[in-house]
């Protein structure tokens, strides 16, 4: 259980470093919220459910996924909020050509 | 019978979170959740009809694992891509929805937007505008999967796949 609670870590943070890298590559508001958004949301869950593995069968690992299914409401919500606030306010988003 | 449905989730939920199993604990988490349910039950999941409640629990956990594996080939397309930004191809796709009811539109809304590179920008009425970063992505969107497992989940008649168009 340790070595795949390990291994869900690991993952996790693979794909929140990803998500930083592409929020630097990226260029404009829309793409960046699709790396910040979705890496964040898999990384968090990874780490949190790869830390219930961890612990075992303890109600610590019952509070971590709750955690997670939190985080599975929230953050797409958030994502959501600022890419329809960045619509609102027309800013307009980067299309295939432009220079970055 | 909604209340009752409330309760028993409160009251689990508190039960985890508490994590004393004392008689004083467990009589605070009654009070409390009893309380809520009363006063709020209406608010919480107010449009799904009350005998449905458990299928509607129930079908959100089937529904979830398949949720999940979109989400992580999701994950995987954002880190090819950040790897190749120049694939990227944004663009806006508007399609309606068959779905009915604001409690359907919000999971289908959160669901676009953990997966395939798609972003919901906005809901007017059942029209979604919805923000993909690469063809891919937009392509997803049209097979109207989605809102089919979401119909099913929450036990609404299956529609025809959405009459989406680029734009």
């Amino acid at each position: 259980m340790t070595v795949v609670g390990m291994v869900l870590v690991c993952g996790g943070v693979f794909f929140l470093v990803t998500g930083a890298v592409g929020l630097i590559r990226f260029p404009d508001i829309y793409t960046r919220m699709h790396a910040a958004g979705k890496c964040d949301t898999l990384g968090s869950l990874l780490v949190l459910t790869g830390l219930a593995c961890h612990e075992g069968l303890v109600l610590a690992s019952a509070k971590l996924l709750i955690v997670a299914l939190f985080i599975l409401i929230t953050s797409p919500t958030a994502t959501h909020a600022i890419a329809r606030a960045a619509r609102r306010n027309r800013i307009e988003g980067w299309t295939r050509g432009e220079d970055r | 019978m909604r209340k009752l449905f409330v309760f028993v989730m409160l009251f689990a939920v508190w039960l985890v979170l508490s994590g004393h199993f004392d008689p004083l604990h467990l009589a605070f988490g009654l009070v409390c959740s009893a309380l809520v349910a009363q006063c709020s039950s209406k608010l919480l999941l107010a449009e799904v009809p009350a005998p449905h409640l458990p299928a509607a629990a129930w079908g959100a956990v089937r529904f979830l694992p398949w949720l999940l594996y979109e989400i992580f080939l999701a994950n995987l397309h954002v880190v090819y891509l950040v790897c190749r930004p120049d694939r990227l191809r944004p663009q806006i796709v508007r399609f309606r929805t068959h779905l009915r009811g604001d409690v359907a539109k919000v999971v289908l809304g959160n669901a676009i937007t953990l997966t395939p590179g798609t972003i919901t920008l906005d809901i007017v009425g059942d029209e979604f505008i919805v923000h993909a970063v690469s063809d891919v992505s937009a392509a997803s969107l049209q097979t109207g999967e989605m809102e089919r497992r979401i119909g099913r989940a929450l036990r609404q008649p299956a529609g025809a796949p959405p009459d989406g168009s680029g734009v």
